[in-house]
Order: C-alpha cells, then structure tokens, then sequence
C-alpha cells in the first residue's frame, strides 16, 4: 500500500456560527485524479479552503505526505507543495500574464519549479498574452492562467475548485486534456471539486460524494460511469 | 528675463519635490496597502528630530539623515505588529487608530522634548541666476524627489518583493495560497513606506523649526497628492504631484502663499469630481481603451 498523499480526518470547520464540514475523512494516493462532487452548499468549496489552510479547521486533522499539516499557514502548505486553484479563478487583476506567473514560480524555487516554457506548451495562449494585465483576460484565459500560476511552483497536489464553471465547452475539454497530462508528464495529484458531468466522466479516477458536510458516499476506481455520478449529482 | 524664467522652473521643481517627498511614503501605505494614516506626518516629525538629534551628537548631515530614515522605518515596522495588523481591510478604524497614534506621537514629544528642539541650518549655501538668488539644497531636494520615484518604481515593478508586494495588495488570501509570507510582506511595505517617511523628514529638517507638530505641515499635502494620483501608486503620484505644483507654484508667484494653498486645495476638489479614482485610474482606462 502506498503512502497517501492527503489523508483528512473528522475534519470539521465552520463560518462565524454556522458548522459547514461535520467530520469529513477522506484518503488521495499520489498520482491519482479524485472528484470532490455534490449539491450546491454541501461544504466542498469550504473544504478546499480548509485544506489550503485559507480556513481553519476547528477540529479533526489534515495530513500531506505523511505530515500533520493542521495547523500551518496557507502560505506553509503551499511551499511544502500544495497547489491552490480557487472558484473564481482569483488571478491578480491588475498584474500582467507574466507577473501573476512570477508570483507562482517564487515558491518552486526551494523544490525546483516547472519551467515557464513547459507551462506554454500546455497553454500556448498564457505565451501570447502574457504582457496583458490579467483582468482583462476571458474567464476561460483566467482560468487557464490560474491553473497555471499553480503549476509553475511544481505542486505534488493540487487543488482545484469547479475548474469548469462559467467557461464554454471547448476550453474545459482543452483544460480537462492537460490536467491529464500534467498528471502523466509530472505525476501531479488532482483533488478537484466539479459539478460538471462531463468534466468529472473525463478525468476523475475515483470519486468523493459530500453531503451536509461529510463524505456520504465513495466511487470507487471503474466505478465513474454517467449513470452512477448523476445519482449524485442530482440527488 | 533668464533668471524670472529660471524662477518659475525652481518655485515649480520646490513644491513638486515637496509634495512627492511628502507623499511618496502614503502612497504605498495608504494608496496601496489602504490604511488612512493619519500618523504619517509623525513618521515625517521622527525623520526630522532623529536627523536633528544625530546631527546634533556630530554625524555628519547625510549619515544623520540616513539615521531619520532608517528610525522612522523601524518605527514603522514595529507599529505595524503591534496596532496596524487587524487594520487592513478596515479603513475607517484604520483612521481612528492612527489618529491617536497620531495624538500619542505630537504631545509625548511636546512633553518629553519640549516644545522647541535645535534646528540644522540649510547647508550648501545659494547660487544666482540673473538678479535672484537661490539655494542649492532645494535644487538636491528635487533630484532626492526624482530619486524616490524612480526607487518606488524599481522596487515595486522590477523586484522579486513588488511583484509579492502587489500580488498581496490586490489579493492577500490568494497570494497566502501561493505560497507569499503575507504578514511579513504587509510589515516590510509598511516600514518601507514610514522609512520614505522619515526620508522626507530627515531631507526637510535642514529647513524648518523643529516643532511637535510639524506634521501637520506635510500631511494635507501628502494626502492630496495620493487622492489627485489615484489608486495606483506608480503611475499616479508623478503626474499628481506635477500638475498640483504648476497650479501651486503658478498662484504663489503671482497672489502669494495663500492664494497658493486655498487654489491647490480648490484645484484638488475639481480634480477629484472629474476624475474620480485619480490621474492613475484615468491613464489606465485610457490605456485599456
């Protein structure tokens, strides 16, 4: 059995008074592609918050390849490798292509960064218009270049929030190819929270279905087929 | 002839020096980081009686003034840790606060140093042109303003900090999630901007009484330089800071000081209903367009 890269246990977390993760576990071994899917307000975007450190837990324990990461910072858990891809992209507006990337590279120094050129070849685009401020993107660009500001720090896990929200067709296909094959070249982990059918029927490996703000079902390996996800999804 | 030009070209090169000296340490602390400081006249008094004070005890004026700066950024530094930190994102608390710190500041220095200090006399004598007869300090203290310019660009545009520096300004949560020492970035910007404080200070002390409440004589203008230039520091306070002083310097030659002050004041209130988020916000919808 190989050693997990992000084990989560009885995690529980809330907003000012109100209780939004009752206790989640969950296991992601390294290399693998999880969905984290379920109902509007059920907690998954809490936890990803909660699991970058942006939130704190109030109990239960977070650990990232083997160490206990509960109580670290954001800003500690993202240079011991944790990549952070948040709902809304939340790329600095006022910076350009090139400088939001800079941001993402800085913390790859200490464990060696993906260079910016092989960033490129995945997102060609991010080369051509990276003199453009980033506000001025598509959300689709916005999306790609947050993926990418991410994956410049060379991130053994990364956590990605509803990479397909708001964004046409074609992009998330074109995202959902290179998660994939960010995974094979670098053998990056992907936890990502979707509610796209599609999306998760394309790259998830295994699936985690939160409800209420615990996990209320696992899709195991072989098991992400349509019929099996929309249960969940529209439950 | 040559010397009335030449004299509009000084009067002018004095207050755009003055106001971007004054300003220069409130554009990072307000324009960027949105803290109201109302204490930064006081960082501007800490540059002013350390240079004094240092001078006094025999270091020569550059070393001296190297001391006012570097006094006022620790200061800077240390106030940040201790009240500014729970301040950010709350601008109206962030006003109160540096109120009283403010308050703290003038009158502990009334009680503890009086209420007069020992003066520096301006050092490096005049020079003539045509009738008149100017100083060359004011001539340094315009080089030392293009100075600060030009190193608050560098720092914040071409260094690995000002890249994390903005990237924390515009987004401190996600900058976090990227791996940036926020904290430590928010104390550094903060001592950076009370140490340019402190430089203006310590550049000023050669030319005023050494009073408590010398702040106040910088803080108007250097909050209206930083509203007039907008949210964005770099390209904002440089061109504020030009047109406020050809208004300024243009009413001084011809009705006095006072007119000078009330039509820059006047000039500001225009400026700021027209163009409501400053020069900067205006030269970057331009360019976006």
């Amino acid at each position: 059995m190989p050693m997990p890269i992000l084990e989560v246990a009885g995690l529980c977390a809330r907003y000012e008074a109100t209780p939004v993760l009752r206790g989640v576990d969950l296991v992601v071994q390294k290399g693998e592609i999880v969905a984290l899917i379920g109902r509007n307000g059920v907690g998954k975007t809490t936890m990803m918050r909660c699991l970058i450190g942006l939130l704190a837990a109030e109990s239960g324990t977070i650990a990232y390849q083997g160490r206990d990461v509960t109580r670290l910072g954001a800003d500690g858990r993202a240079r011991l490798g944790i990549g952070y891809i948040p709902q809304g992209r939340e790329v600095f507006p006022r910076m350009t292509v090139e400088e939001n990337l800079r941001v993402g590279e800085m913390i790859g120094r200490q464990r060696g960064a993906v260079d910016r050129s092989r960033v490129f070849t995945y997102f060609p685009i991010l080369e051509e218009r990276r003199r453009q401020l980033a506000g001025t993107l598509s959300g689709g660009q916005q999306q790609i270049l947050a993926i990418g500001r991410a994956l410049v720090g060379n991130p053994a896990l990364i956590l990605l929030d509803e990479p397909s929200e708001g964004i046409q067709p074609s992009i998330v296909q074109m995202i959902c190819r290179v998660l994939r094959a960010i995974r094979d070249d670098l053998g990056t982990t992907i936890l990502f929270v979707e509610q796209n059918l599609d999306t998760i029927l394309t790259i998830a490996e295994r699936g985690y279905v939160m409800e209420k703000g615990r996990i209320a079902a696992e899709i195991p390996r072989g098991d992400i087929s349509q019929s099996n996800v929309r249960k969940h999804l529209l439950l | 002839m040559s010397g009335d030009l030449f004299s509009y070209v000084y009067q002018f090169a004095d207050v755009f020096a003055f106001l971007v000296l004054s300003a220069a340490g409130l554009a990072i602390i307000f324009g960027m980081m949105g803290i109201i400081n109302m204490a930064h006249g006081e960082f501007i008094m800490c540059g002013v009686y350390v240079t004094s004070a240092t001078y006094h005890m025999g270091l020569p004026l550059v070393l001296a003034q190297a001391c006012g700066t570097a006094a006022a950024g620790l200061v800077g530094v240390v106030l940040e840790y201790l009240v500014i930190r729970p301040l950010y994102a709350r601008p109206l608390d962030s006003l109160l606060v540096t109120l009283g710190v403010s308050l703290i500041a003038t009158q502990g220095t009334l009680v503890i140093l009086g209420s007069t200090f020992p003066g520096i006399g301006t050092p490096l004598g005049s020079f003539d042109v045509g009738v008149y007869t100017f100083s060359t300090y004011r001539m340094v203290l315009f080089a030392a303003a293009i100075g600060v310019l030009g190193f608050v660009y560098v720092l914040f545009m071409r260094t690995g900090f000002g890249v994390q520096a903005r990237a924390t300004m515009q987004n401190a949560a996600m900058a976090r999630a990227l791996g940036v020492p926020t904290s430590r970035i928010y104390a550094l910007s903060f001592g950076i901007g009370a140490a340019l404080a402190g430089l203006c200070g310590a550049l000023y002390a050669p030319t005023m009484n050494l009073i408590p409440t010398m702040g106040a004589g910088f803080i108007v203008e250097a909050f209206v330089t930083v509203v007039v230039g907008g949210a964005s520091v770099l390209l904002g306070t440089a061109p504020a800071a030009a047109v406020l002083a050809i208004i300024r310097s243009g009413l001084n030659a011809w009705y006095g000081q006072v007119i000078g002050q009330i039509g820059l004041l006047i000039a500001v209130i225009l400026i700021v209903r027209v163009l409501p988020s400053g020069f900067s916000g205006w030269l970057a919808r331009r360019s976006a367009s």
